[in-house]
């Protein structure tokens, strides 16, 4: 359980890094909190020759309001993100969310930077991600690119994210009056991990009547994704108990969920309808509806 | 290839050169000799090598020595020699040894440093707010319950020391 051995840079800006996984190319591997990366690298599945840890530069941490949006930098931990203040008054999801990622010590040392880059099938920010239409800012030597949520997620640990691009950051649209969201999770006993996991913005007009909806799911198959089949089912309609299950048993719609040890591919897709009905009921209950 | 570090480890400072591969928790053990921090899992979910980094719990199975570069840790040894010990046991040890939160002992100095970690954010956790900030250490004598009175006594007897 020791990694290979390899070449270590600790770039204390972002410039400085950026020259450097220019440099280096394939070669290189940035590491923000090493908690998807070093446990790869301890098993010899992943053997990069130079290492540049991003960890030190200090202005990828903030969390902040800028321009009417949330912006989140690329190293803030999963604590950070947990106990911000800002973010429990603008954006209570990605608490929420922070909250159920792993525990104390791995929560301490993962970045929201590393979630989003590593991309992994049963991470937690991803469904949250989607559910905000939130923005991925990748930076490289030749300028910066905006992506949006829906389209970053491609595959199995696989992004929009080019070689040579940093995540410097993220950036959450503000939700409007009669907006709610929640995160639902069943997790993985030992790891933590997601086996489905659903966040769900709603956001509510006159009559309860349901006015925009987005829900992220997770965990479920190779990628994290939009639940496009579900959300059309209830836009423009009254958010009755009825209309929200009928809607999440729609959230695997299209999808080959995966299966492994941990839960086969029918057990998935019956814990995505659960949880992401659970997650429609507490986003609803949170825009101003009736408990439903 | 060797890279200079300099930490500050339970109020001493080290300066060394280290294999950047180096993890954090094979120099605090082999290069440093404090072998109070344990290795169990090696696969980051037991907890066994929870040392505080600048305050936080952390698995230094996790980290590398290089990633460690400026900080201030905390392990095991250095427990008693927190100023809220007051040159005796820390409140978490004599916690552990009043309320029996130890049998074979493997999980222990994982336990007491995540739980310094907790009670240093919230000196007043209920039941359920100790049991998720030991989430992530097992322990496979005890079944927890001791533990978690361990933490409790602990927590008691700092807030009277602070008042
Ligand atoms: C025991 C355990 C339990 C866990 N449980 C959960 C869980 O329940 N839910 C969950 O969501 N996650 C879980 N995780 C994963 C954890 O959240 C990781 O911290 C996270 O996935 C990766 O973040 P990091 O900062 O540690 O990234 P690193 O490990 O440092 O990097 C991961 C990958 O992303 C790349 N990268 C990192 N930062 C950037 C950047 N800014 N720009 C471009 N590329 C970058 C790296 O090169 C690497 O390929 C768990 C991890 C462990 C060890
Ligand atoms: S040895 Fe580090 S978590 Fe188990
Ligand atoms: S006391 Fe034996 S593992 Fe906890």
């Amino acid at each position: 359980m020791i990694p290979a051995a390899f070449e270590y840079f600790a770039p204390k800006s972002l410039d400085e890094a950026l020259r450097l996984v220019a440099r280096h190319g394939d070669e290189a591997k940035l590491l923000a909190g090493g908690h998807s990366l070093l446990p790869l690298m301890k098993l010899r599945l992943s053997a990069p020759r130079y290492v540049v840890d991003i960890g030190r530069i200090r202005s990828l941490r903030s969390i902040r309001e800028e321009g009417g949006r949330i912006v989140i930098g690329a190293l803030a931990t999963h604590h950070d993100v947990e106990a911000s203040e800002l973010l429990r008054i603008t954006c209570p999801l990605l608490p929420e969310t922070a909250a159920e990622i792993g525990d104390v010590q791995v929560r301490n040392r993962g970045t929201v930077g590393g979630s989003l880059a590593h991309a992994d099938p049963a991470a937690d920010y991803p469904a949250a991600i989607l559910a905000l239409d939130a923005e991925i800012v990748a930076t490289s030597s030749s300028g910066t690119r905006v992506i949006p949520a829906a389209e970053y997620f491609v595959d199995l640990l696989t992004t929009q994210l080019r070689p040579g691009e940093i995540l410097t950051e993220v950036r959450i649209p503000r939700t409007g009056e009669n907006s709610g969201a929640a995160y639902r999770k069943l997790h993985q006993p030992a790891s933590h991990f997601a086996l489905a996991g659903a966040a769900a913005r709603v956001t509510l007009g006159p009559g309860e009547k349901i006015e925009s909806v987005a829900i992220g799911i997770t965990g479920v198959a190779v990628n994290a994704y939009r639940a496009t089949a579900a959300e059309q089912m209830l836009i423009g309609k009254k958010a009755a108990p009825k209309l929200l299950a009928e809607a999440a048993e729609k959230v695997t719609d299209g999808i080959d969920p995966l299966g492994d040890i941990h839960a086969s591919a029918a057990y998935r897709r019956a814990a995505a309808a659960v949880y992401a009905r659970r997650a429609l009921e507490a986003a609803i209950a949170r825009a101003g509806g009736k408990k439903a | 290839m060797g890279v200079e570090i300099q930490v500050h480890v339970n109020g001493k400072s080290f300066q060394n050169e280290v294999d950047p591969r180096l993890l954090l928790v094979h120099y605090l053990r082999e290069v440093l000799g404090l072998t109070g921090t344990h290795i169990g899992c090696e696969t980051s979910l037991c907890g066994a090598c929870t040392v505080l980094i600048d305050g936080h719990p952390v698995k230094s199975c996790t980290m590398l020595a290089v990633q460690a570069d400026g900080a201030e840790i905390t392990t095991v040894e250095g427990l008693s020699s927190l100023p809220e010990a007051g040159g005796g046991l820390h409140p978490i040890q004599e916690g552990f040894w009043e309320k029996h939160g130890l049998q074979c002992g493997f999980c222990t100095p994982g336990m007491m440093l995540a739980a310094v970690g907790l009670l240093r954010e919230n000196p007043s956790p209920t039941h359920a707010q100790i049991r998720r900030a030991l989430d992530g250490n097992l322990c496979r004598c005890t079944g927890y319950q001791h533990i978690v009175e361990a933490v409790e006594y602990a927590a008691r007897k700092l807030r009277a020391h602070k008042r």
